[in-house]
């Protein structure tokens, strides 16, 4: 059997759990994973609370969707979030500027190790003081070349939607990279 | 659907650098005091500004020719006492006509009262923001046209808190490429001459460090040159050429170059989830 995974960053509180909620078959299970790393001269361990969701395709294929904050202690956490990752989304609270600067820290960190494509969604875009996506791409810096969609992580069609667009970046790849061979 | 926040998580310089870019139209209001500051834009250029408690109300036009000393007080008061409700288009007609004030003078003044509110918010660190889309000031108030990144540019000048360039450029290792048509841009743009020094240094080859370096300027110096080239759009951040962005991963040196992203799953493989997914109820 196979399993994939996308993993689903943001700042705290930007609705991580609640996306993967939406679309999960599993209830979302919510876990401090110790992580400790060989990685660095010093070993060092660390905790960090992580989401999980699944979406069985049938006996041969599972896709995980893996919850994560993006920055804090990230070193650790990148071995066990790039195994088998197609892809990552990178969830922004468009009703909290305060959390921006955060959320572009994670874009940048994230886009800097992962060669994997990935989307932005603007998340709650129900609430009254969302900032529209096309000004949130200015406000973050996101490349024009990147898909960034609104997003209410309550809303299954939302989040259907915004997965269905990462994996249509991860075809165009793979039809890119057949194309050169 | 709305644009505001505190000035504390994003700088009237980025509120500027937005309005830009995406050309709006409207006013935004920046209150952190009993007066609000209004600055109102057309299609991304600043056209008028106020910072007293009337707002867009009319008869600013002379207490404006009186602060830029065009004219004195006691002319001042005398107007204002004969122009009654006058809107202050139909008064600077008069005005003209009467020979007391000259069209020029007339738009200076304008144009420096509005520079002057916008330069006094760059140093604010506080302040709760809204940005109302199409509310414009009314059509008897006159008003200019100033291009964004001749003020932005400005403004940044002004900084002098590390932590607001910190927030926007973190790190001096990257190195700057030309946005867009920025050479169209930058004729219109007067810079310094420390300014020009460091475009001309502009090159994916060189880490803003470096061009820093070059040029004798200090990190807060550099930092804000680059600040404000990056907040009127002149340049973009890249990462030096030769080098790509570090991947540390196990094995791997910081600062080789990654590998080319091989696909990692077959084709098949990823339609069967686009199909799972769409059929998700
Ligand atoms: N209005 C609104 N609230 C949301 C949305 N998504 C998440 N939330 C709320 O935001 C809060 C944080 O969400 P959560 O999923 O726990 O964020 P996480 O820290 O990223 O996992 C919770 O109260 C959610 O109910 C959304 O799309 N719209
Ligand atoms: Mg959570």
């Amino acid at each position: 059997m196979q399993t994939v995974k996308m993993v689903v960053t943001g700042p705290f509180s930007a609705g991580k759990t609640e996306f993967i909620r939406a679309v999960s078959e599993i209830d979302v299970v919510q876990t401090e994973r110790k992580i400790t790393s060989a990685a660095e001269q010093v070993k060092e361990t660390t905790t960090v609370a992580m989401d999980f969701g699944r979406i069985t395709v049938d006996e041969d294929l599972v896709l995980y969707l893996f919850g994560t904050p993006g920055q804090r202690r990230f070193d650790f956490m990148w071995e066990i979030l790039s195994e088998g990752m197609l892809g990552y989304i990178v969830l922004v609270d468009s009703a909290r500027p305060e959390t921006f600067l955060e959320a572009r820290r994670i874009l940048e960190t994230f886009s800097t190790y992962a060669t994997t494509p990935y989307v932005v969604a603007a998340n709650k875009q129900d609430h009254p003081d969302a900032w529209e996506p096309e000004d949130l791409r200015i406000a973050l810096r996101v490349d024009s070349n990147v898909k960034l969609l609104p997003c209410v992580a309550k809303d299954k069609e939302y989040v259907k939607a915004v997965l269905l667009e990462l994996l249509y970046r991860i075809l165009d790849d793979i039809d890119k990279a057949e194309g050169q061979a | 659907m709305a644009l505001k926040g505190n000035l504390r998580d994003f700088s009237t310089t980025q509120l500027l650098n937005l309005v830009n870019l995406a050309r709006k139209t409207g006013t935004l209001t920046i209150k952190d005091s009993e007066v609000p500051s209004r600055l109102s834009f057309r299609e991304g250029k600043l056209i008028f500004a106020t910072a007293d408690a009337a707002g867009h109300e009319s008869g600013l036009l002379v207490s404006i020719l009186q602060r830029t000393g065009k004219l004195s007080a006691e002319r001042a008061s005398a107007i204002r006492q004969g122009a009654g409700k006058l809107g202050d288009k139909q008064l600077g007609l008069m005005l003209i006509n009467a020979g007391v004030v000259s069209q020029d003078d007339i738009m200076q003044s304008v144009r420096q009262h509005v520079l002057d509110i916008t330069y006094g918010l760059f140093d604010r660190s506080e302040g709760l923001f809204r940005f109302d889309a199409n509310i414009l000031p009314p059509p008897e108030c006159i008003t200019v046209s100033i291009d964004l990144e001749g003020v932005i540019m400005d403004g940044s000048r002004r900084i002098k808190q590390h932590e607001q360039l910190e927030g926007e450029l973190p790190s001096l290792d990257r190195a700057l490429k030309f946005a867009d048509r920025s050479n169209v841009r930058l004729r219109k743009l007067n810079l310094t001459e420390e300014e020009w020094r460091v475009i001309s240094l502009v090159n994916p080859r060189n880490t803003i460090r470096q061009i820093g370096k070059a040029n004798n300027l200090s990190d807060f110096q550099i930092r804000r040159i680059v600040y404000g080239l990056l907040q009127a759009g002149l340049v973009e951040m890249t990462w030096p050429e030769g080098i790509a962005p570090p991947r540390p991963r196990r094995g791997v040196p910081v600062g080789e170059p990654a590998a080319p992203p091989a696909p990692a799953v077959k084709r098949h493989v990823i339609v069967r989830l686009i199909d799972r997914i769409r059929r998700i109820q």
